[in-house]
């Protein structure tokens, strides 16, 4: 299996999703002639031409607006955005059109649309560009969210997101564009709404997706060297809508979870979470159930703060030691 | 009706679009009178925004349009339904939460769509549809076709984002779409020059490089021919066209609230009255010949009879049934 990057991952997605279906068309600002602002749409200009990847204003209302118009009149549009922290300005669009128009119309229209680009924090960028929204998407009816952590899931997950016909939030990161895995040939596809264990184990679920999948297995590395714990990872991958199934089926064989998520911890994708978890495995669990998340605080830029605002492997030892009564 | 005489040649050979202006906008007058009754009996809820007055908006601008254009309006959209040939009984249905209704009771009065057509839907945030008039003019461009996309809003739309972002875009990219700015001159209870620093809308249009034209939206004929002009420039050139089309509405913003009272008086409502497009057009076809007064009486009738049967229609539909709550948020 070749090794790719996750950038180039979800570059073969579009390519290979463009070339499949003349109705696909990636809208953004820089995606064309800079060749995305992190690269991701790298050669699909001189591919496509202007008419299918398209240079936007610095607009992001204005531009949701026209993808979702466009989806109304049956194309798929890929609309990204330079990062999720700009999509606040587009929010309107996306959950007042892009998210309703199916349900207020009563099913007549459909709006396959995927928003995706980075989102979360990368390095010292401060408050304003390091922020996870991820709870928001999710809170909407009508939206999937969609958030991989390998450069595999990208494409399979970007190429069964562009196929679907409800808007898709596809939450990728600035951090992970570089990482790299295998990806296998072909037109591999990843459902949306199944979830994936990243690692086995027994005696405790670690639950992550996005950026938290490195710090997770990181720390389940650490665990079984140090301390002998055997922690399962399970990535979600889809956040909307979840895969309660292999999340509840996971901490009823460990009896005990911790949750590792990037955003703010009130009302978190980690609350809803341990809403699901203690209704469907209430008599499985032998501790309660513990979260890792950001700090509760805008991102600040220094170094060290930033770390310390952050989901960290180290951080999720000791979660993990907590529910294990294993200090 | 008011009936005011207005001196405009009209031709004999096209009696049968005079008629068919005629009766959509008594159709709308009367079908929003009764919608008015309905919602004080309770039996239409929430918020409903009636279009009495401003009917020659909607049906000359739409008299326009082919069949496979594409048109996208706000709130106050019953007019726009009923003028692009939506059944009244569905839209009343809708309007009264019912299974039959348009959007199967899940929309409302704010909410009316059908795919069928081509209307892309009542829009309940201010300027929430113009960027999506815009995508389907988008999408009309890339597949190479020659629709236009026409896009109702009110005045006081031209201060939200969304209004500039569109209009820069529609107009760097050539899409086909035409802004009619239904300006009945308040938005909600303010009017344009106390929420305007600009109050001349086509400033706005020129400022981003696009034509503007002003129009009589009381006068069914010139808002008919103004908006061919603008689905010309939108076929032949893919141009974008703003019409600031001045119309004024008889009611309130919505069932709550008064005609006159706090923003505007009694005696500017009753004067712009005098300029019912209604009674207006009937005097054009009465002093021109088109028709006599019986034909007029004879399609306030059939109109009334027409909107009697769409409340019929609806006080019987079943409601949607709750099995359906969940269904289509999302599609397969």
């Amino acid at each position: 299996m070749p090794i790719l990057t996750y950038r180039d991952a979800l570059n073969d997605a579009l390519r290979e999703e463009m070339e499949r279906d003349p109705d696909v068309f990636l809208m953004g600002e820089e995606v064309a002639e800079y060749d995305g602002a992190y690269k991701v749409s790298r050669g699909l200009l001189e591919e496509f031409g202007d008419k299918r990847i398209v240079d936007t204003p610095i607009t992001e209302l204005g531009f949701t607006g026209i993808g979702v118009g466009a989806a109304m009149a049956g194309l798929r549009p890929v609309i990204e955005f330079m990062t999720f922290n700009f999509a606040l300005l587009a929010i309107d669009q996306i959950v007042n059109s892009a998210a309703k128009i199916s349900y207020m119309s009563g099913g007549q229209f459909r709006i396959p649309i995927v928003f995706r680009g980075p989102s979360g924090a990368a390095l010292q960028l401060g408050s304003q560009h390091s922020q996870a929204f991820d709870s928001w998407y999710a809170n909407v009816p009508g939206l999937k969210v969609v958030a991989p952590a390998t450069p595999a899931d990208a494409k399979g997950l970007l190429k069964s997101s562009i196929r679907d016909n409800n808007p898709v939030v596809f939450l990728e990161g600035e951090m992970l564009y570089n990482t790299k895995g295998e990806v296998p040939d072909g037109d591999h596809l990843v459902p949306i709404g199944r979830a994936d264990i990243k690692r086995e184990g027994s005696d405790v679920t670690i639950v992550c997706y996005a950026k938290t999948l490195a710090p997770a297995l990181k720390a389940a590395d650490t665990l079984a060297s140090d301390s002998g714990i055997s922690a399962e990872v399970i990535d979600l991958r889809t956040i909307r809508p979840l895969d309660t199934e292999a999340l509840v089926a996971s901490v009823r064989k460990t009896n005990r979870c911790v949750i590792v998520e990037e955003g703010w911890p009130f009302s978190g994708i980690g609350a809803q979470l341990v809403d699901t978890i203690q209704r469907e495995a209430f008599d499985h669990l032998d501790a309660p159930l513990l979260r890792v998340t950001g700090a509760d605080v805008p991102m600040p830029y220094n170094k060290k703060l930033e770390r310390a605002a952050k989901p960290t492997p180290q951080k999720v030892i000791e979660a993990v030691k907590q529910v294990t009564y294993s200090t | 009706m008011t009936q005011v005489h207005v001196d405009v040649g009209l031709d004999p050979a096209r009696t049968d679009f005079y008629r068919r202006l005629l009766r959509q906008m008594l159709l709308i007058r009367r079908f929003e009178e009764k919608a008015g009754e309905a919602y004080a009996m309770g039996q239409i809820g929430g918020f409903c925004h009636l279009y009495v007055g401003q009917e020659a908006v909607a049906v000359g601008a739409m008299a326009a349009l082919r069949d496979d254009d594409y048109i996208t309006s706000s709130y106050r959209e019953h007019g726009h339904a009923l003028a692009r040939g939506m059944p009244a009984r569905v839209v009343m249905a809708e309007l009264f939460g019912k299974a039959t209704g348009c959007s199967k009771g899940k929309g409302g009065s704010m909410h009316l769509f059908d795919a069928g057509r081509n209307f892309f839907g009542g829009h309940g945030i201010v300027g929430g549809q113009i960027p999506i008039a815009a995508g389907a003019a988008f999408a009309v461009k890339y597949r190479g076709g020659d629709q236009v996309s026409l896009c109702f809003f009110g005045e006081a739309a031209v201060n939200i984002g969304s209004f500039h972002e569109t209009l820069n875009m529609a107009s760097l990219w050539t899409l086909p779409v035409i802004f009619l700015v239904e300006n009945n001159r308040y938005g909600m209870g303010t009017a344009l020059e106390r929420a305007s620093a600009i109050d001349d809308i086509g400033v706005r249009a020129s400022s981003y490089g696009m034509t503007s034209e002003v129009v009589d939206g009381m006068d069914v004929l010139a808002t008919y021919e103004a908006t061919m002009r603008a689905i010309a420039r939108g076929r032949r050139d893919k141009a974008p066209t703003l019409l600031d089309v001045n119309t004024y509405r008889f009611v309130g913003h919505s069932m709550s609230d008064a005609s006159h009272g706090t923003y505007r008086t009694l005696e500017e409502v009753e004067e712009n009255k005098k300029n019912d497009p209604i009674g207006k057009f009937c005097s054009q076809l009465l002093d021109g010949e088109i028709l006599d007064h019986e034909e007029v009486e004879n399609l306030d009738t059939e109109v009334i009879g027409e909107v009697e049967d769409a409340v019929a229609f609806a006080e019987s539909s079943p409601d949607p049934d709750p099995e359906n709550l969940f269904a289509d948020v999302y599609h397969d």
